[in-house]
Parts: C-alpha cells; structure tokens; sequence
C-alpha cells in the first residue's frame, strides 16, 4: 500500500515537474531542528525565537540561491534515546538534509554519534561539553558554542593575576561541572603554581544543598572560589552565601552567570562584583549586534538572552553553509564547513577546519546590580580563537 | 570539622528537615488514609511555590504563605473529588497511573501560566537577615524553620489524637474497611485528608520560597525526596515521617560538611535501602492489616484459546512482513515499540503473576543495556556476543537486588526497588572513568551486517517475541502457576510446601534478565547509552504501559507499550503541551477503563 501510493506520488510529481516551471515546494531545502523545549525551556524559548526570526530574514533575503530553507522543529523528549529516534524521523520521514540544536550534553553526543553513522551533517548548538569536538569529535558533527574549557580559560587569566593561593570549588556534579573543575585546575595550576585546591562541593544538579555547601566552603577557608554552579542551584547559592557571608572579602568566578538566563532571576541578590561569562545584550553597541537587538525586539516584543544568539547563529551557520556548498550534498556541506567565515550578532567566527569547532566567543566581565537587577559590568568580548588548544593538543584528543 | 561547625551544619539539618517534614506527613497521611500513592505531591508542592511568589509580590510573603496553602487544599478536594473517587474501587496501583497523569497536567499548566524562568521569592520579612550562631552568620529564616516543623507536628498530634475527626483518620488508617462498616462517611473523610495532605504540601513550597526558586523541575525531585521520608518513617506513621526527615536530612548536611558532597546524589535512597532490609515497615511503621474488598481478588489468569495464539502468531508474521512495505522511520519506531513490549511484559510477569511491583525496573533493563555497551567497547568483544552476553548483567543485577526485595511486599518493595534502581543509577552515573558517567556511552552500534534498519528490527522482532513468548509459556508452567499462588495465598502455598520467597526470587531475576535483553536491544538500537536507561522516569514509563494494558491481563503490556511509545512519538511532534495532552489521555483512559486496555475488552466481550 504504502509503496504504492508513494510510487504514484512519485510518478504525480515527476509529472508535474515536467509538465511546468519547477514548483517552490520542490526546492524547498528542509533543516532537521530538535531540542529539549520542556525540559530547559529557559534556555530553548529564547533559542527558538532566535533561530525563527533568523529563518525568516533568510528567507526574505531571497533564502538559499533562489531555494525556500524550511526548518522542522521537533521535541527530542529530554533523554538522548528518545534524541535518536527523533533523529531518525527527521531523516528518514522528513528527508531534512543537515540537522541541528540539542541542548545537554549527553544528546548532543548521542545524536553526533547518530550523524556519524548515518553520515549527516549536524550542528550541535548547545552542548557545551569540550567531547562533542574533541575525544569524541567525528567529521560530520559542528558545534557553535565556546565550549566548557573555553570558557574557563577565558576565565583563567584574571584568577591568576588575583594571586590568591587558597581556592575552593563547587560545581554540579555532571559532565558540565566535572570537566569545567578540572580545567580550571589544570590551567590556573599552569599560571599560578603555587594555587592550592582546599575544598571541594559536587551538589548534584537542581538539587543543591545551599546552607550545608556554604557553610562547608566557608569551613575550608579559601582565598578565592570557583564555581560553574547555574540556575536553580546559583540562585540558592547566591541567597545563601550572601546571608551567610560567604562572599564577603572573596572573589568569585562563576562560569555563565553573567547570561540573562541564570543571571536575570537573581535580580536584588546578584552578588557584586563576580567574575562572569555572560551576555551583557543591552550594552553591546557593535552594528552586527544592534541590527540582531532592533530585529529582535521588534518581531518578539522581549530583549534578547543568550539562547537567542545561539539559536539564531545556528540557523545563519546551516544557510551560510548550503550557500557555500551550492546544494545538500553532505560532502560538499563538510567541505564548505572547513574555514567558513562569518558574522553572528556578537562578532565574526570562523569554523575551524581541525575540530569543527566555531571560534565564537563569550563576554567576561563582572557582575554588579543596578536599579534591583543584575548587569555585566567592566566586561569585553573574549574571541573564542585566543582560548582553544593547539592544534597538537587537538589532534591527541581526536586521535588523528 | 570544628565544633562550631559541627553545630551550624545540624542546625542546617534541622532546617532541610521541617522542610522535608512538611511534604512527608502529608503524603503519609494521604497514604494511610486512602492508599493512594500520590505521585502529583510533588506538582501540589511545586504549585504552593508559584502561587506563593505570584501572590507575594502584591500581598507580600507572610500574606502568600496562607494564600498559596489554601489555593493547594482546595485544588486537592477538587481533584479527589472529580478523579480520585471515581477510580477508588479500580486495582490499587491504577490511582498511581491516574495521579502521574495529573503529574504532567500540572506540569504544563505551571509553565503555561507562570512562564519557564525560574521565580526566586523575596527574603522573608522580618526573617531576612542572619544572626551570630557561634561566631557564624546564620539565616534567621532558617531558625523560623527549625521552629516551624515541630509546630506543625505537634498541631498534626493534637488533630488526630484530640479531635473526632482525628478518630475517624486514624481508624480508617488502621482499617478502612472497618472503619466504613461502623457507618463513617468515607466520601468526606477522604476528601478531607486530600485535602489537608495537599494542604501541608502547598505550606511546604510556599514557606520554602525565601530559600529556593520556584522551577518547574522541583516537583519529581521533591516527590521522590517526600516518598523516601515516609517510608523510612513507616506509612502512615506522622511521627516517623518527622524522625526519617531528621535522619536524611542531618546525614545529608553532614556528608556535605565532611566533604563527601558527591554521596548526597544517592544517600538518602542507600538510607532508604537500609532501613528497609532491616526494619521491613519502617523506623516507625506497622504491619498493614490487609486491605479486604478493594479492587477484588484477581481472577485466574487463564491458558490463551488456540485462537489466541495463532492470532499472536499472525501478528508476529504480520510484523516481519512490515519491512517488505516500509524501510523507513516505520521501522524504527516498532523497533522502539518492540523493545519496550518485552521490556513491559518482563515487568508484568512480576507485577501481575508474582504480584511483585517494582518501581525500579529499570535497573535491569539499564544494566542489560550497560552490559552490552561495555562489553563492546570496554570489553572488545564483537556486537553479536555483547548482546547475547550484556543481558546477564540485568539477570545478575536482578538475582542481588531480587534477593533483599522479595523478603518484603506491598509498597515497601516496590519502594526497595525503586532504591535500589537509584543506587545502580548513581554508581553508573558516578563512574566516570568505566561506564562514561553522565554522558554515557557511545559507539555502540550493531555489527555491519546488522546495521540497516531492516536487519536490526528483524533481530529485536525475534529476541522480542521468543523473550515474550518465554516468559509467557513460564506463567503456564507448574513454577508460573506455584508463583501466583504465591500471590493470591502466600499462607495456603506455604502449607502445600511451595518455596514461595524463592520461586518469587526466580521469578525476580528471569524477569531481570528479560528487561536486560530489551535494554540490550535498545542501546545497540540507539548506539548510545546514557544513566537515562536506568531512572526513574524510564521505571515509571514501564509502570504506565503495564497499567494502560490492563495488569490483569496477559497481553495487555503488549498493548499499553505500543499505545504508550506511539502516543510518545505522535503528540510529542505536533503539540506544544504535549506533556498535558498525554495526562489528559493516560486519565480518560483511567476513567474509561479502570480494568486498563484489554482488562476492558474482556469484559465487554464476556458480558
């Protein structure tokens, strides 16, 4: 039946493609998009509407070569077998040529193994796991976001330059905090030997303890503290190492608090002075940046978060890509990733040919609060290409 | 630790454990009252949290807490009353399919009015600030709390010992049945403590909201917090609830304090399991009287008519003819399909035959799947010996774990698996170095020859329905008909000389292997693995499918795995809330047919 019907669609089509100028619908080129929305909705809301208003200014420009791009957007079900199956359908039901999103690491890493067998292109959007590009980076995976020792190297240079020698760390216990704990302590151990780790807190994710962490860390006496703590988590543990002055005469570096997502909730607790990866949206005043924020605001009706950068970059590095490889071939869509230059709202990024990873950047600045809400202050753009490893490092990683 | 911190670090404890206290007692009592297992506690904690903050930017906090408190008892009488009441004569786990249901109709009702940023509430006046405590800094919030548990406490002593209605709670307890024999109204007691349980739940989120934000992700952690306090206090028990809360929560705060912060991911279900193994009710529970009347007896399962199986039989041959129609996206969803019916099936044959119920069968399909990944890529050995192989680590999980489980019944078993499912899940998430922690495994894919879609769903169509079908034929063989009459009279089966706890024990650990070849199938399916394979959520997905099927039944976790899986793939695609739409589904058919799926058809056919 099935057969059937579908062999007479086709002989329908072939038909029709004969018979008169070639049909919009037929050259439309179909992205497979899929995300956690219910489970990170803080995060993906933002990111959707980002990549939607980009869809749309494709598409008005004339879309890609003359073709329609078409995104299909799917829930991938928040857990990385249900990712895969979702995966499947976009492919196979859908016929998408390239896929994109993911949000945790795990999935992003269950769907590029999923791209690597079934030898697609996908870009990873999310997923800040340093793996997906490197210990388990394959040719057909692209991953946007500055990964997690990135982002803790960008970090690195002002926790050196503090000459603190007593540092504590908390992070939740997962992949994400794991790995950023590590690299912190290898790098700040390369810049300032003489740093000593003193004490440590693995809470695990959404379901911290803040009295009894705090407490611990203000036991062990450290100089400085590190953290990569987010949402639910930072917030209780803002409230209550500020109520039980953790924070006083201590600095603290804390990975991502500065974007809107983690950072907004805060509102009158945001701590002063932190040392933060962010997105300072409503100081950034580059032309790229101002076009994205007017556009934005006026097809949403709400200012930008991070997520919003992400997504709409995204969707930009898929059409850039078809442009460049003149179709959906996935050989030349990989061959037209290798060194891909181009603009994203906070700066231009090249696709690096090694490791596929993008050079985007994040901003580093300090937190501070202003009329009851928390800002980025004293920050500035980080480049993502100062704060990869070598090429050396990356080939040992990827085992090439 | 100095002595000092030793103190502000039980001071801590104590606050976590009002906090604890609140939620437990009122699942405790709902549970003693009602047998209901209330899976939604958690979402009516969860809606106190919002309504509070939304009521306390206006009113201010103290106003919110009142507030938030009353809006949840008064959602709870209403669900008890258009719901719950309806179902109280089905099968005593159905209220659990029902209450999950409403799980994820509160979930989305909470993002779809409040939005999904998290809601930190506003200091508590009065309480804001911090007062010296041996020479530290301590929240006066936090001292308000430690205050508060016992208040609530003694306010709970004195209604149930001083009041008549106190009386009447406490006899419908102890028996239910008796209790409504003597001429109490039941319709209004049971609404009242519904009600007062949603009460207490809805005071616990609100007072909690100077501490924590309000997010949509608290409800299932703070449920599956709430159910490991009542059960090491014992159901029903209140004062229980309050001495469990106290333990878990002091050793929580000090593994934090000695530094062994990792260990809180799992501790208070390595307490749970402890406690369990030794104390079979709980700190401070009691032997159940046996519920009399509910739901009935179960019927005899009888022998498939020769009808039957050859219509099995032809819809195993239709199922391999499918590939011949279809090489898409078709395959890998009866893929999907196929794994989890002998996942639900293998969950059943415990379930229903052995009237075992588990919340935690997810270990061995969890395990299965692990097993066959390492062996792969850890182990080097090829495909097809990795999944033939991995299965036996859900077997073996199940024949460790089945040991200390079948020495109980009821509740507390199901909540000994459900702590023992956490403790493989946490080793499996923690061990980074072996098992890749929580990003799993990946890699793990089928041999070449086995790598198209085709080749593979013809593999797990045929260790899928051998596996069904074995299992199947051990239920009518003389070890599955000693098992159920394990079940319906462990008192008769004993005297006759079965062996029951070790027939029971078997039949833990061969539906423990089963659940390990679907987890086996699934991963090379997927060619990943996460810790995802073994949580909770995937053992209450078993839960459902068996309990949309009908448990009564034979084919019924065919069923209910197939509508499950499917509804899963169609809503989740088209529909934003499709969360809502899925409870909204799991709950009509709950109404429709308490006897679940096929439980309904029978019936019709026999009437």
């Amino acid at each position: 039946m099935m057969t059937r019907r579908r062999a007479l669609l086709g002989v329908a089509s072939l038909a029709v493609a004969f018979s008169a100028a070639p049909l919009a619908q037929a050259q439309t080129i179909k992205v497979g998009e899929m995300n956690s929305y219910k489970l990170f909705p803080a995060f993906l809301e933002p990111y959707k509407k980002g990549w939607e208003l980009a869809l749309e200014e494709i598409n008005k420009a004339g879309g890609i070569n003359g073709r329609k791009l078409e995104v299909v957007s799917r829930e991938d079900g928040g857990n990385p077998g249900d990712a895969v199956r979702t995966a499947e359908e976009l492919l196979s039901r859908e016929n998408v040529s390239v896929l994109m999103g993911t949000f945790a690491s795990h999935i992003g890493l269950a769907v590029s193994n999923l791209a690597n067998q079934r030898k697609v292109v996908f870009v990873a959007a999310e997923p800040l796991t340093d793996k997906i590009v490197w210990e388990n980076g394959n040719r057909y995976t692209f991953r946007i976001r500055p990964s997690t020792y990135m982002q803790v190297a960008m970090l690195v240079p002002d926790a050196a330059k503090l000459k603190k020698q007593r540092w504590a760390i908390v992070y939740p216990n997962y992949e994400y905090g794991q790995s950023a704990t590590a690299s912190f302590k290898k790098l700040l151990s390369k810049a300032q030997p003489d740093a000593q780790f003193v004490g440590e807190q693995a809470p695990a994710l959404n379901k911290i303890d803040a009295g009894a962490v705090v407490q611990a860390l203000i036991d062990a006496k450290p100089d400085a503290i590190f953290s990569s703590l987010f949402g639910a988590d930072l917030q209780k543990f803002v409230r209550e190492g500020n109520l039980r002055g953790l924070f006083k005469d201590r600095p603290v570096f804390n990975l991502l608090a500065g974007e809107p997502e983690y950072l907004d909730p805060l509102k009158d607790e945001t701590p002063d002075g932190w040392y933060v990866t962010g997105y300072p949206w409503n100081e950034i005043k580059t032309p790229a940046h101002q076009k994205f924020l007017a556009a934005y605001q006026a097809k949403w009706k709400d200012y930008p978060r991070l997520g919003s950068v992400v997504g709409y970059s995204t969707l930009y590095t898929v059409a850039n890509m078809l442009k460049r490889a003149g179709g959906t071939d996935t050989e030349k869509m990989i061959a037209a990733m290798k060194g891909m230059e181009m603009d994203t709202p906070i700066g231009p990024i090249v696709w690096r040919p090694i490791d596929n990873q993008s050079t985007m950047g994040a901003y580093v600045g300090r937190l501070a609060k202003k009329q009851g809400k928390g800002v980025m202050v004293n920050w500035r753009y980080a480049d993502g290409a100062l704060f990869l490893p070598t090429f050396e490092e990356v080939r040992a990683l990827r085992k090439e | 630790m100095t002595y000092s911190s030793v103190l502000i670090q039980f001071l801590n404890g104590l606050a976590g454990a009002s906090t604890l206290f609140l939620v437990a007692a009122g699942l405790s009592l709902i549970f003693g009252v009602t047998r209901i297992i209330n899976f939604a506690h958690g979402s009516l904690y969860m809606l106190g949290m919002y309504v509070a903050v939304w009521a306390a930017e206006p009113l201010g906090f103290w106003w919110s807490v009142p507030i938030a408190a009353l809006a949840v008892a008064v959602f709870g009488a209403g669900v008890e009353i258009a719901l719950l009441r309806r179902i109280y004569g089905a099968p005593e786990l159905l209220q659990l399919l029902a209450t999950f249901a409403l799980v994820l109709i509160v979930k989305d009702f909470t993002l779809w009015q409040w939005g999904p940023e998290d809601m930190l509430g506003p200091r508590a006046p009065g309480f804001s600030g911090a007062v010296e405590i041996a020479g530290r800094p301590f929240p006066e919030y936090e001292l308000f709390l430690i205050g508060f548990g016992p208040l609530v406490l003694g306010a709970l002593w004195l209604l149930l010992t001083r009041t008549r209605w106190g009386t009447l709670v406490r006899a419908a307890t102890q028996d239910r049945e008796m209790a409504g024999a003597l001429g109490v109204n039941q319709k209004w007691l049971f609404t009242g403590v519904f009600a007062l349980g949603a009460l207490l739940a809805g005071l616990g989120g609100a007072l909690q909201i100077p501490r924590e934000p309000a997010t949509l992700l608290i409800d299932l952690s703070v449920v599956s917090d709430a159910f490991v306090v009542v059960v090491v206090g014992g159901l029903g028990s209140i004062g229980g609830a309050f001495v469990a809360a106290l333990l878990i929560a002091e050793i929580k705060a000090f593994c934090i304090g000695l530094g062994f912060s990792q260990l809180t991911l799992v501790v208070e279900f390595i307490v749970m399991a402890v406690v369990l193994v030794l104390r079979p009710w709980g700190l401070l529970g009691r032997v159940p009287a046996p519920a009399r009347g509910a739901g009935g007896a179960e019927p005899p399962l009888e022998a498939p008519s020769p009808a039957a199986i050859g219509a099995l039989l032809a819809l195993c041959g239709a199922l391999a003819l499918v590939p011949a129609l279809s090489a898409g996206y078709t395959l890998v969803l009866l893929t999907d399909v196929l794994v989890f019916a002998l996942f639900a099936v293998s969950l059943h044959f415990i379930m229903g035959p052995a009237g075992l119920h588990s919340f935690g069968h997810a270990a061995y399909f969890g395990l299965g799947a692990y097993g066959a990944g390492l062996l792969l890529v850890r182990g080097g050995l090829p495909m097809e010996l990795s999944l033939l192989l991995g299965p036996l680590a859900g077997g073996l999980g199940a024949v460790l774990f089945g040991w200390f489980c079948v020495r109980l019944s009821g509740v507390y078993l199901a909540m000994l698996t459900l702590a023992f499912a956490q403790i493989a899940w946490s080793v499996v998430f923690q061990w980074d170095a072996f098992t890749g922690g929580s990003n799993g495994l990946i890699g793990i894919w089928p041999a070449p020859w086995l790598s198209s879609k085709t080749a593979y769903y013809y593999v797990t169509l045929a260790l899928s329905a051998g596996g069904v079908a074995l299992l199947w034929r051990a239920l009518y063989s003389p070890f599955g008909y000693a098992l159920r009459a394990g079940r319906d009279s462990p008192l008769r089966a004993d005297a006759i000389g079965i062996d029951v706890r070790g027939l029971q024990w078997a039949a833990f650990s061969l539906a423990g292997l089963f659940a390990g070849v679907a987890g086996a199938l699934y991963a090379f399916s997927k060619g990943s693995i996460s810790p995802e394979s073994l949580s909770v959520p995937r053992s209450v997905d078993g839960l459902v499918m068996v309990l949309l099927g009908g448990i009564q039944t034979l084919t019924g976790p065919l069923w209910g795995a197939a509508l499950f899986t499917w509804l899963q793939d169609a809503v989740a695609r088209g529909i934003d809330y499709w969360r809502a739409v899925i409870g909204g589904v799991v709950l009509l058919l709950v109404l429709a047919f308490p006897q679940g799926l096929t439980g309904f058809l029978r019936r019709r056919s026999a009437a």
